[in-house]
């Protein structure tokens, strides 16, 4: 099953997937997924795991090209969209590995990523930390930290950027249910931007306060796409 | 300096500054290779003079490995490279930055290490000396240079250690040559190194040039 893809809708749409199929070597993570994602909106991928989902987030960062099929972000080919490689300093991609270096601090680690992005305004490192609930003050290297504190920097480090497409690989792993909430209201607070959230759990509970739609992926190929009940 | 380029180069120092895990595992390498050439060879006359330079330029080159192998650690280590992927700066300057570095790591050794060189192989230099610190800068650069570009072609390999010093050691071998001939020349005085200076340039301009061109294609590789 697809999500439906109107002419209308495509052209605002803030990615999109058309036919995509991802191979690696005889082994198809993701077969033929056409699904389009509305600017504003948050995503919930649910499926067990090898269904595809984490496939699918790096494809939508431009980490991964699609061996078949097209993807298109922020508009289609017409309307100025471009390939996710093309526009990745507007995309945050999380995934569940913290994708920081262990021997700085966790301010040390945003203002190195904060200064690669030249010529796009970021936010400081430290209203990004306090943001996530950590002390920006912490002389700690990132090594020390416990998985949640480590999960909340990589947050951290991706709302950095003031990302317009934000791809969240497991965000709830390794948190505790008061920390998994206070992060669902941030995200909450990020969607009403009108920038968009696409994210993979298991913990379906967790973000069923932000999912506007429920996308589960079963074997590679999109086996439901439902609305979901949001009350943030 | 573009800033991206500076402010991964003070990453890398920063990093190398707190865990030292660089310089510390070639100094010791290194230093263990000078010491077991000097028991295995007998380091008086002028034998020494001979072989110094070939002693030196292999102590450097696998302690070097060592350090090399190890370029693109972090990196791999919590996908920090996925990341590094994602911003817009370009990939040429995290890998010059790294090479920079690593040349950095590699000249403190050997500047740690050259005492422990004159004395333990009764070193007299016969030539022009200050050739040297054109000779060992050029032929550090090449080695570098090369091992941060090999390291990060063969870093989703499952034998990546083993995979670089295959890819490495014959893509070196001019520039090992030109090193070693180069610093006998000077050591002994019986030569002129200049041609082979000549060759370690060129050899230097070359294959940097071709590995910033190529790096962007290796680092957005899936």
């Amino acid at each position: 099953m697809n999500a439906p893809a109107s002419e209308a809708a495509s052209s605002t749409a803030c990615a999109r997937l058309d036919q995509v199929s991802k191979l690696f070597g005889a082994f198809a993570a993701l077969r033929q997924v056409s699904v389009e994602f509305e600017p504003g909106r948050c995503y919930v991928l649910l499926g067990e795991n090898g269904a595809g989902k984490s496939t699918l987030l790096r494809i939508l960062a431009g980490l991964l090209r699609p061996s078949f099929g097209t993807v298109r972000v922020f508009g289609t080919a017409k309307t100025g969209g471009v390939e996710p490689h093309d526009a990745r300093e507007r995309i945050g991609y999380m995934s569940h590995a913290p994708m920081l270096y262990d021997e700085l601090t966790a301010q040390e680690n945003l203002r190195y990523f904060a200064s690669l992005y030249a010529g796009r305004a970021c936010l400081e490192p430290a209203d990004a930390l306090r943001q996530v609930g950590l002390d920006p003050e912490l002389t700690r290297t990132l090594g020390q930290y416990s998985q949640g504190m480590r999960q909340r920097t990589s947050l951290a480090r991706v709302l950095l950027s003031v990302p317009e497409l934000l791809l969240l690989d497991e965000p709830f792993s390794n948190m505790d249910v008061e920390s998994a909430r206070q992060m669902v209201e941030l995200l909450a607070g990020f969607r009403q931007g009108n920038r968009t959230i696409v994210l993979t759990t298991h913990q379906r509970e967790l973000a069923a306060p932000i999912a506007d739609w429920v996308l589960t992926l079963h074997a590679g190929r999109v086996a439901s796409l439902e609305p979901g009940r949001p009350t943030l | 300096m573009p800033r991206a380029l500076w402010t991964h180069l003070a990453k890398e120092l920063r990093i190398e500054w707190r865990s030292l895990d660089a310089i510390v595992s070639m100094l010791f390498f290194s230093g263990l290779v000078v010491v077991l050439f000097s028991i295995a060879f007998d380091p008086g006359g002028a034998f020494s003079q001979q072989i110094a330079g070939g002693v030196l330029c292999v102590a450097t080159m696998f302690a070097s490995v060592s350090a090399l192998n190890q370029a693109w650690a972090r990196e791999i280590r919590h996908q920090v490279l996925d990341a590094q992927r994602m911003v817009p700066a370009p990939g040429a300057e995290l890998f010059l930055a790294k090479v920079l570095a690593n040349f950095l790591f590699v000249t403190i050794v050997q500047v740690l290490l050259a005492p422990v060189f004159i004395v333990f192989y009764n070193l007299h230099i016969a030539g022009q000396g200050w050739l040297l610190a054109l000779v060992l800068p050029l032929g550090t650069w090449a080695l570098v240079g090369n091992g941060v570009f090999f390291a990060a072609l063969s870093i989703r390999s499952r034998n990546r250690e083993l995979l670089l010093s295959l890819i490495l050691f014959p893509i070196f071998i001019p520039a090992l040559l030109a090193m070693v001939q180069a610093t006998t020349a000077i050591l002994t005085g019986e030569s002129d190194p200049t041609l082979w200076i000549k060759l370690l340039l060129g050899y230097d301009i070359i294959f940097t040039t071709v590995s910033l061109l190529l790096f962007d294609v290796v680092f957005h590789a899936e």
